[in-house]
């Protein structure tokens, strides 16, 4: 039987909190994908010893905190143009490392053509896109990649796309463009989830040593309260709903 | 000697840019100021200074770069003209409420709506009260000539950078597309990473061991600290009160009757005050060269010496509201103008003076 | 001297290009200038004019609405600024396409055949410059050597070889214009 002070030794350490989150704690719904994106962009810019070269642009929506807990230079975008910030700040100091974190209804509706444009530029950034196919800051309202009949506050009896049009699939859509190296879709939701997300984030960062284009990575995550379920819920109807629509791996890998 | 140039407004601004030490312009194309953005690429200043110049996919899209490349300490700047300037609103009220400086030029055509391509003051109180959501204000700059075009833009950052605040050039298409001489200032150089980390230790340059993070940010959820955040904007307004109010004055030494005109409206205003001279009638002009900060002390005194004002105007009448507040009851105001493109004409100008203020 | 002049014509016709040369002259003679062209849609295939001012003082308005010379270029310029010509002031035009020519009696009013004459010598390029040849002939507000030094500041260097053609194409202008009607 070990005792307190046995685990507390150095020797036993199997995990450790990087010190690149601040002491905050996380204002994100208990269960919420959010919070581990969070930590895995973090542990990766630690790893890759760039906390001072790194500037983030924090979006609207769930994540328009994300600068309270992320221990690097931050600045906060309006709605949807975290992208153009990310352009300005990456054309001003192109030494450094420049990443927006945006959720759906920020990259993928009110910010499309900051989105599709700053990946036409090719600008030299990483954008991370977290996609729960909702609005969860504001309530629970429908977002550009809400399911096919899914409800939501702002479609109650689900999502008509007849009326409201189909979900859309932006990363899919970014893919297609020639000034994009990498594209991926990641998960957050188990181990092995985990670490090919951070595979990918570390991927989106060494990119931009190589100055040829934008990386892009989603990651599909769950919503447990919009979507009004438990946390473990959430994650069983997000593999059966938006894993068969929003398909896990790799969708453009740099050619060279 | 200084070089001595022939140049359009919008020209002599690009051109200030780059020897201003800009380090750079996003900006999107709209009549009648795209030779801003075109003279730019033209010169290619990322070739002899480092200067940035992008076009961007729209103006919000632009001044969202401006917002980003401002929040790292560095002299931008943007262009365009009123339904652009629309579109750029929220990104200002972005930037006021992060006390960001950077340049905003708005070479104004007349509205509503799409409006038409000549120019106009109509964006007057878009300019002076703020324009976008929330309690904030622009320093706004007035050029009447294209000498103040050029001369406007290092000063516009030298304030910008003073208060952490934008500031708006008000200009239109009569400044922007004419040609005028131009004694051009020596280039100065664009600062270095280590300059911009010393003068603004609050800006988001990375960060290192030796400091905290830096935020940039507009955004107070607890209301009593945004109360505050705003009392903090309210003091540097005052402060721009106290120390950066600019005007000119012409002939109003003796003057009887006032003219108060800004921009174009004041180069007509000066025709009509030379053919008022010569039929006897002392009239003079004030010009405010900052819209906000507004010269209202001085027209208050102006208002104890003289017997009527008359404020002249490419609008409806927008000005002529500050004059009315700084008047405050002691004296007669009336306004002339001519808007949606047209342009007064002295003659206009100075039968208006007669018709309202001297005979009325 | 302050002379308020309006250039107008067809886009093309290089009115915008001669009223800059006029006021880079002006500059180089150390006098104050404006140049306000019409912009816009007009610019484009439309008609263009120009206002520039040259004076040997401040100038207040760069927008005038009457002129001290007008030089027009078509007929729609014509009927659009014969009228804002001060009462004993000078109408200088080209009488190509022209249909109805002027017909006032209180100005000055000379026609110069620049178009016909440029389509002759073959150097349709200048024609311009035979136009402000004309009125320079009328109203020598410049001096030959800064109209020299007007045209190497207007002209990118890459044309600073045509700048001979242009001086020439000028004094053309000074021989060719004849008074229609004179006070």
């Amino acid at each position: 039987m070990l005792t307190r002070e046995d685990i507390i030794k150095e020797e036993n350490l199997v995990y450790k909190r990087t010190s690149l989150l601040t002491p905050k704690a996380l204002s994100y719904c208990p269960g919420c994908g959010h919070g581990t994106v969070h930590r895995l962009i973090m542990e990766v810019v630690e790893e890759m010893g760039i906390q001072a070269e790194t500037i983030g642009i924090a979006p609207v929506g769930c994540s328009v905190l994300a600068y309270e807990f992320l221990e690097v230079d931050m600045q906060q975008a309006a709605h949807g143009r975290a992208p153009a910030v990310a352009t300005g700040v990456k054309r001003v100091m192109p030494e450094k490392y420049v990443f927006t974190y945006q959720g759906d209804g920020d990259l993928a509706a009110i910010g499309t053509a900051e989105t599709i444009h700053a990946c036409n530029r090719g600008e030299n950034i990483s954008i991370f896109f977290v996609n729960n196919g909702i609005y969860g800051m504001t309530g629970g309202q429908m977002a550009p990649t809400t399911l096919p009949g899914m409800k939501a506050s702002t479609c109650p009896y689900g999502r008509d796309v007849k009326m409201m049009g189909n979900p859309l699939k932006i990363t899919e859509l970014v893919a297609q463009l020639p000034g994009v190296r990498y594209v991926t879709r990641q998960a957050v939701h188990t181990p092995s989830a985990v670490r090919k997300a951070k595979k990918a984030i570390r991927i989106a960062f060494e990119n931009q040593k190589l100055d040829k284009g934008l990386s892009f990575v989603e990651f599909v995550s769950n919503c447990n309260s919009g979507w009004k379920m438990t946390p473990v819920q959430s994650n069983v109807w997000m593999e059966e709903n938006m894993f068969p629509f929003y398909p896990l791996g790799d969708i453009k890998l740099p050619v060279e | 000697m200084k070089e001595l140039k022939l140049m359009k407004g919008n020209e002599a601004i690009a051109e200030a840019a780059i020897r201003a030490g800009a380090d750079a312009y996003f900006g999107y194309p709209i009549t009648p100021q795209s030779e801003i953005l075109e003279y730019l690429m033209a010169e290619k200043p990322w070739e002899q200074t480092g200067m940035v110049v992008l076009q961007a996919e729209s103006e919000v899209a632009a001044i969202n770069m401006v917002y980003a490349a401002a929040a790292c300490g560095k002299r931008t700047l943007t262009s365009s003209s009123s339904p652009g300037i629309s579109l750029k609103m929220e990104g200002i009220s972005y930037i006021a409420g992060s006390e960001l400086p950077c340049v905003i030029v708005n070479v104004v055509r007349g509205g509503p709506g799409l409006g038409t391509i000549q120019p106009s003051q109509s964006d007057y109180f878009q300019a002076t009260k703020g324009g976008g959501h929330g309690d904030y204000r622009m320093l706004v700059l007035a050029p009447a000539s294209v000498q103040e075009m050029c001369d406007f833009v290092p000063l516009g950052f030298e304030l910008a950078f003073k208060y952490r605040n934008p500031v708006m050039i008000l200009t239109d298409g009569v400044i922007g597309q004419m040609m005028e001489k131009v004694e051009l200032f020596e280039p100065q150089a664009r600062l270095t990473q280590e300059e911009i980390i010393k003068n603004t230790p609050w800006a988001t340059t990375g960060r290192t061991p030796d400091r905290e993070r830096n935020i940039i940010t507009s955004l107070y959820l607890d209301p009593y600290v945004q109360e505050k955040h705003v009392c903090d904007l309210r003091d540097k307004y005052i402060r721009m009160e106290a120390e950066d109010v600019r005007f000119e004055e012409i002939a109003t030494e003796d003057a009887e009757y006032i003219l108060v005109a800004f921009g174009s409206s004041a180069r007509i205003c000066q025709k009509s005050i030379d053919m008022a001279r010569a039929k006897g009638i002392k009239v003079g002009l004030l010009r405010p060269i900052t819209l906000f900060p507004f010269p209202s002390e001085r027209i208050s005194e102006l208002a104890d010496q003289v017997k009527g004002f008359l404020v002249v105007e490419m609008n409806l009448g927008q000005m002529v509201e500050d004059v009315r507040l700084a008047v405050n009851g002691k004296n007669k105001v009336e306004y002339f103008g001519r808007f949606g493109g047209v342009i007064p004409n002295p003659d206009e100008v100075l039968t208006a003076l007669i018709q309202k203020i001297i005979g009325g | 001297m302050t002379e308020e002049i309006i250039i107008a014509g067809f886009g093309g016709q290089g009115v915008l290009s001669m009223g800059k040369i006029l006021a880079y002259s002006g500059v180089m003679q150390n006098q104050e200038v404006s140049w306000m062209p019409s912009y816009g849609p007009e610019m484009r295939g439309g008609t263009a004019n120009v206002t520039v001012i040259i004076s040997d003082e401040r100038i207040s308005s760069p927008i005038v609405h009457q002129y001290d010379t007008a030089i027009i270029l078509n007929q729609q310029s014509m009927d659009k600024f014969e009228s804002t010509v001060k009462p004993g002031g000078l109408l200088v035009y080209d009488g190509n396409g022209i249909t109805r020519h002027p017909e006032r009696k209180d100005i000055n009013i000379y026609r110069i055949d620049a178009n016909d004459e440029a389509a002759k010598l073959g150097i349709s390029k200048v024609f311009n410059m035979i136009v402000l040849g004309g009125y320079l002939k009328l109203k020598p507000i410049i001096l030959p050597e800064f109209m020299h030094k007007g045209l190497e500041k207007s002209l990118p260097k890459r044309h600073h070889g045509m700048i001979p053609e242009n001086e020439k194409a000028i004094e053309t202008g000074k021989n060719i214009i004849y008074p229609v009607h004179t006070l």
